[in-house]
């Protein structure tokens, strides 16, 4: 079981809820059970090729996993996954 | 205030001008909607020389109205011609637009007097930003003098220049062990917790931005109405890049140039943070984001917001992007004071680098009218230079002391 921190951006499609608890062992099958858990999620994280959007950064126990293995980035049970727009800074 | 909402850069859903950045469809960033037709009724060349001497001279071109009670009056910095950089770097006709002369010495007073006298009209009672120093200033200062209460972060190895000249204006100065992106990661997700603070570069980030754009409008003034041929721009977020080349675009869209310019866009980068100019390098049209580990920290933001639309503006215009080392960094902060007494922190050495290196490519033309963007103060990261900057000589207070040690020294 893994958390995953939601956006308030999304926060319409987890009933408002900050954090959802999910199943998984990769950011891929974590992402897929929160849309399963909440439908929606995969079509604004996703584009039509099921690639994550350009501007959604995810990041894994405060790694962003393009610095890991991307989507096959494993996630341990109790870790966090946060879901970030990428829109910030500078 | 000429604005009619915000929209969406990637998908175009529209948004009521809140404190939004995000577009809730599909990530992308939003964008402030103007009504192009009534800033062109309401907005001449003798309008705006009538103005302050002040960015709030383009009121009508930014989406906030001048706030008295923020206002420290940054902008209309001096526009300098550089003939003795010129002749060392085999440039012809070189301009330095000297931004270390803001408030608190950086072009980020621009997009924050900006950001909070927007946030002030939306009610914001608390300033906040992830910074990697300037902004930290900047908002700093900018806050004491509205009242308002304000939290900067920082992260924790930054120039001890400028965690002073940030905690000098009072509380809360929170400095995060990581990376900048690291500090941008927990602001963006405070963000999210504290909807009633303000964070310029977050949730205010749309308004903020703007700001930038008055670079472009001061400079074509600044050159009687006229748009330089070649700018060159350093590159953190990318988001000053993209604005300076989106001001170029708005002046004649409401009428102040008569002809659309063709302004060649380049950027400056540092070797140790090149995540734009590697995918411009190796023809990408992705940023990977990067670890960064240079000497000019305030350019050191390894997954750059706007990178993927500074790298559209430099390759759509004809510019170019390079990344230069520490030591090019050092040798053109040292230049430029120099040639033209002007002492700039380690992103204006970056942007100097750049611009000698695009000088040698042929890329920045000696036939070309160029302007580069000076954007931030040398005192504020005096380490750099440190160094190599001590006294000539020191001497016994006598007429034969001073003899001595001055033979042979050239001045």
């Amino acid at each position: 079981m893994a958390t995953v921190r939601i956006p308030t951006q999304l926060r319409t499609l987890s009933g408002g809820a900050a954090e959802v608890d999910v199943d998984g062992s990769t950011v891929g099958e974590v992402l897929k059970a929160l849309d399963a858990a909440h439908p929606g999620f995969s079509g604004r994280l996703f584009d039509d090729g099921g690639v994550l959007r350009r501007f959604v950064n995810v990041f894994v126990a405060d790694e962003d996993v393009r610095f890991s293995d991307g989507l096959d980035t494993k996630v341990e049970p109790g870790q966090t996954v946060s879901i970030i727009p990428a829109v910030a800074g500078g | 205030m000429f604005v009619q909402g915000l929209r969406c850069r990637e998908c175009g859903h529209a948004f009521p001008a809140e404190a939004l950045h995000v577009c809730e469809w599909c990530f992308g960033p939003l964008e402030v909607v103007y009504d192009y037709e009534k800033i062109a009724a309401a907005t001449s060349r003798e309008s705006i020389a009538a103005g302050p001497t002040s960015i709030w001279r383009y009121a009508n071109l930014l989406p906030a109205v001048n706030d008295g009670a923020v206002d420290l009056g940054a902008g209309f910095t001096p526009l300098v011609r550089a003939d003795r950089l010129a002749a060392e770097l085999g440039l012809g006709e070189l301009w330095l637009k000297n931004d270390t002369l803001n408030p608190t010495g950086s072009f980020k007073d621009r997009v924050v007097a900006v950001a909070l006298a927007r946030a002030r009209a939306m009610g914001f009672k608390v300033a906040a930003c992830a910074s990697t120093g300037n902004l930290a200033n900047s908002v700093a200062a900018h806050a004491a003098r509205a009242g308002m209460r304000h939290v900067v972060f920082i992260p924790a190895d930054l120039e001890a220049g400028k965690v002073v000249t940030t905690a000098v204006y009072g509380p809360s100065l929170i400095a995060v062990d990581g990376s900048y992106d690291d500090v941008n990661r927990l602001c963006a997700e405070l963000a999210s917790e504290q909807p009633t603070w303000a964070f310029v570069n977050v949730n205010l980030r749309t308004y903020y931005a703007e700001g930038s754009k008055t670079l472009a409008f001061e400079t074509v003034e600044q050159l009687g109405w006229e748009a330089p041929d070649h700018v060159v721009v350093p590159v953190a977020s990318g988001s000053q890049l993209t604005k300076i080349a989106k001001g170029f675009r708005e002046l004649h869209k409401v009428g102040l140039l008569d002809e659309e310019p063709h302004v060649r866009v380049s950027g400056a980068q540092a070797e140790g943070c090149s995540p734009v100019a590697t995918a411009f390098n190796e023809g990408h049209d992705y940023i990977r984001p990067v670890k960064p580990k240079t000497i000019a920290k305030s350019l050191a933001i390894g997954n750059p917001a706007d990178g993927p639309y500074a790298l559209d503006e430099v390759k759509r215009s004809g510019g170019g992007l390079e990344a230069v080392s520490d030591q090019e960094i050092v040798d053109a902060m040292l230049l430029l004071a120099r040639t033209e007494g002007i002492f700039a922190e380690t992103a204006g050495g970056v942007t100097i680098a750049t611009l000698a290196r695009l000088a040698t490519k042929g890329v920045v033309r000696s036939d070309e009218r160029v302007v580069a963007y000076i954007t931030g103060a040398g005192l504020k990261t005096i380490e750099a230079v440190a160094p190599v900057c001590r006294p000539t000589a020191t001497i016994a207070p006598t007429m034969d002391a001073f003899n001595a040690a001055f033979e042979g020294v050239e001045n």
